[in-house]
């Protein structure tokens, strides 16, 4: 995509968001496109380490969780306001993936992916033990009444998350093309090779877990906010470390529109069946999903389509 | 408060809940320590297995551990297919790594959201005689809950370890992990022999589903406590080795037990990756490991 | 007149693997625009020998020296910066790239000190064409034929602007016809002023390509000479052919 083009897009989204915001009251759908644009968040900042640079993570809700517990901690210690907040998300984010990737740098793809499920559930018995965050037992946040021009405060976060994923969106875009994105490419395809290419696997290895971290934790940032009530199994829930795995494997690992293709359609449709059928069948739609793409087109969406255009041209 | 009847008393509880946890990882040791398929959904075959354990007993009050005995058969085939199709997906092209650990961490999803839809997240338990009375030897307590895993694991682990040594599809399994081509050219179809040996792993679950069940309530998230556990042993234990798994298991459940006394059994899901960590770190081929 | 330093000195190399011994004390050098065979029966060390020198694995004892500088210690990808280039037995493709951004990877990281003027793409280029692999320079490299493969191996180990190369086994199965294509290559690499350690079974090749032949047997170095010194010398033979 043009770099005119893309920038073109971006702006009119944002935009459109704004526009929304102007002429739709009802709460409801500022809801489940939050949750739209968070998961999207997450699939993009998932496939920097996963698609990119070859490494997969099964903890991603330990740096979402991260992200959100720092928002609960710093909101109760100095009451920051939410810019700060998501900083803080991010930074601390950034902190937990610059020491997963340090832990677990020697560890060969399988043995790394069970290392990070480990880090999870280590993370998670810290926090369910840590009385200042309100341990198991959770911490309630309040709403706030700031809510700049927006009509309600659900409208104000719709419109953050969707300037995060945007910049996220591009920051992916931006390292896939440049010589730090082709390095991580060489890794991924064969880091023994790429080493001897001169790429500084382990340095570049951390760059990686750090983005993909950060920006984990910036997507945690405002989910207290969001829920109002926080605690350990809704922060370190299965299901966002799924979504955050499945969405991009079914959308495509390869491109960096893969994670925001699998997402938009995985959301879509969860949010759909969690208002026409039940709210528990939505969560089994992404794993079957995720099996049935994975059997059946493991380069996702872009792989097939990218396979249609080929067979075309011949 | 540090008293030698405390001790001992975890110290015991920890044996017997590491017999326990040789049935879970046995499966394991053999799917992933033998063939290197990272069958990251083991645990949730687990769970199943206790369910159908809870099914059969409060319907129509059979004993947990004979349910689980006989539903090792249907187990073993439900295996034998999902290797089927693991194969042809995964390890004919060669995505096996990673494609394959997600297409397990799918399916364990999937069994967990289906055991919610249908069960509830509800504790199950069962019941049955032994459960609730227990021996005691001076200050130290044996409860049969824990003794009677204890003792259907240590003979399923022998049985397994003899079945691996002296049999000749036991030595296939073993051989299959080691040298592919030899055993090609021995006549031996390497698919065959994967697939009975991922069965053999599945049909395990439903025994250490059953005892699961004996030795607490079960719901259908608590698979996930036991991945750590399963993948702790294997690794400890060594890759491909099953008498180095049992000790491993014994291992970490007395660590576990013993955290759990005197720290916390809030800190005990930890234990069991905190020992995976430390072994990849110092020691990753394991105690008694092939490589 | 004193002899000038070696670009390479590998003294008393020894690796271990557990209780077996790959390399047993092994010296070696190679002096700048040098052309070393490196040969032996299989199972000699020789492979281990440029993991350790490439720094694909540490040694246990002894020491490398790449122009006077110690790099015994070095992670293989900073050893590249500095000018050492290896080529793998097994063609090890990036395959999600096609031919050309093969070669950009190794321009962009190991030569970035070295680069010139001039735009990466057209260097990538004219190294695909002096290796003859231009026409697939847009092809996805893990679709190429065996001996492309070689070829393209070859080109991402000269896309480090080595001064060392090192060869291993890039000809093995090769047809005749092939075999003098690589040849060729080397030759030409060599006449530019990189040094070159030859690792191959096939003799004709060895033979005419090197300078000075060192041949390991079981981890020890057995002898060290002209070709023709190392085709008449009975440690040779017997190594070879056995007692």
């Amino acid at each position: 995509m043009k770099s005119a083009a893309f920038w073109g897009v971006l702006a009119a989204i944002l935009a459109g968001g704004l526009a929304l915001t102007a002429v739709l009251e009802n709460e409801y759908y500022y809801n489940a496109l939050y949750l739209i644009l968070q998961a999207t968040l997450m699939a993009v900042a998932w496939n920097i380490l996963g698609g990119f640079t070859g490494y997969v993570n099964f903890g991603s809700a330990a740096f979402f969780a991260m992200g959100a517990y720092t928002t609960v901690a710093l909101n109760k210690a100095l009451g920051l306001p939410l810019p700060l907040l998501i900083l803080a998300g991010g930074a601390v984010g950034g902190l937990v993936g610059f020491g997963l990737g340090y832990l677990t740098l020697r560890l060969k793809g399988v043995y790394f992916a069970i290392a990070t499920l480990a880090m999870a559930i280590v993370i998670e018995t810290f926090i369910s033990n840590w009385t200042y965050v309100g341990g198991a037992r959770g911490a309630y946040m309040l709403t706030p009444d700031q809510h700049l021009w927006f009509n309600s405060y659900i409208q104000m976060l719709f419109m953050v998350m969707l300037l995060l994923t945007l910049a996220a969106v591009a920051i992916s875009r931006m390292l896939s093309s440049s010589r730090l994105g082709r390095g991580l490419a060489a890794i991924r395809d064969d880091e023994v090779a790429a080493e001897s290419a001169g790429v500084p696997t382990l340095r570049l290895k951390l760059v990686s877990t750090t983005v993909m971290g950060a920006m984990m934790g910036v997507a945690g940032a405002p989910f207290p906010y969001f829920v109002t009530f926080v605690d350990p199994v809704s922060a370190f829930n299965l299901f966002i470390a799924v979504n955050a795995i499945a969405m991009p494997m079914i959308g495509g690992t390869g491109h960096w529109i893969g994670p925001v293709i699998g997402a938009l359609l995985v959301g879509s449709m969860q949010e759909i069946v969690k208002v026409t059928v039940s709210s528990e069948l939505n969560v089994l739609i992404v794993g079957v999903m995720l099996v049935v793409f994975i059997t059946l087109a493991p380069q996702g969406i872009v792989g097939l389509v990218r396979k249609h255009w080929q067979r075309r041209k011949s | 408060m540090f008293s030698a009847d405390l001790l001992a008393n975890a110290v015991v509880a920890g044996i017997l809940l590491g017999g326990f946890y040789a049935a879970v990882a046995i499966g394991l040791a053999i799917v992933f320590g033998q063939l290197d398929i990272v069958n990251i959904a083991h645990p949730a075959f687990i769970i199943v297995g206790a369910y159908i354990a809870y099914i059969l007993n409060s319907r129509f009050g059979f004993d947990p551990v004979l349910v689980g005995l006989l539903a090792a058969p249907a187990f073993f085939v439900v295996g034998a297919l999902i290797y089927r199709v693991y194969f042809l997906a995964f390890e004919r092209t060669g995505q096996e790594s990673l494609s394959g650990l997600a297409f397990f961490f799918g399916v364990m999803f999937i069994i967990e959201v289906v055991l919610i839809l249908i069960y509830g997240v509800d504790y199950r338990l069962v019941q049955a005689d032994y459960i609730g009375q227990s021996w005691r030897i001076g200050f130290v307590d044996f409860p049969f809950r824990m003794l009677v895993p204890f003792a259907v694991a240590t003979a399923l682990t022998a049985v397994i370890y003899t079945f691996m040594s002296h049999t000749f599809m036991g030595r296939a399994i073993q051989a299959v992990a080691q040298d592919r081509l030899a055993l090609q050219l021995m006549g031996a179809d390497p698919v065959r022999i994967k697939q009975w040996a991922f069965g053999l792993g599945i049909a395990t679950a439903a025994i250490a589903g059953s005892l699961l069940i004996v030795i607490g309530p079960v719901e259908p998230s608590v698979g996930r406590l036991y991945i750590g556990r399963a993948f702790a042993i294997v690794v400890l234990g060594g890759m491909g080795s099953i008498s180095g798994m049992f000790i491993a298991a014994l291992i970490l459940g007395i660590v576990e037990s013993m955290v759990s006394t005197f720290a916390g059994p809030s800190w005990s899901p930890a234990v069991a990756f905190g020992l995976l960590a430390l072994t990849l770190a110092l020691r990753p081929a394991g105690l008694f490991g092939r490589r | 007149m004193s002899a000038p330093l070696p670009l390479l000195q590998v003294s008393g190399l020894t690796k271990r693997f557990g209780g077996f011994v790959a390399l047993d004390n092994v010296d070696l050098h190679v002096g700048a625009g040098e052309r070393l065979g490196l040969i032996g029966p299989n199972g000699s060390g020789k492979t281990t020998m440029i993991n350790c020198i490439s720094g694909a694995l540490f040694n246990d004892m002894g020491g490398i020296r790449f122009d006077g500088q110690d790099i015994t210690r070095m992670l293989p990808h900073r050893r590249a910066r500095l000018g050492v280039a290896r080529s793998f037995q097994i063609p090890k493709p990036f395959r999600s790239m096609t031919v050309l951004e093969n070669l950009r990877v190794p321009l962009e990281y190991a030569a970035r000190a070295r680069a010139g003027q001039r735009h990466i793409i057209d260097e990538a280029m004219e190294l695909l064409e002096s290796i003859g692999l231009k026409h697939c320079a847009q092809h996805n490299s893990a679709g190429l034929t065996q001996v492309d493969m070689r070829k393209l191996e070859l080109a991402r180990a000269l896309a480090v602007k080595p001064r060392l190369l090192v060869s291993d086994e890039a000809m093995a199965g090769l047809s005749s016809a092939e075999v003098d294509e690589i040849l060729e290559i080397l030759l030409a690499l060599n006449k530019r002023g990189v040094a070159v350690i030859m690792i191959e079974h096939i003799m004709r090749a060895v033979m005419r390509f090197s300078q000075r032949i060192v041949v390991l047997d079981a981890g020890h170095k057995i002898a060290e000479g002209t070709p023709d010194e190392i085709v008449s010398n009975p440690d040779v033979e017997r190594a070879y052919l056995g007692e």
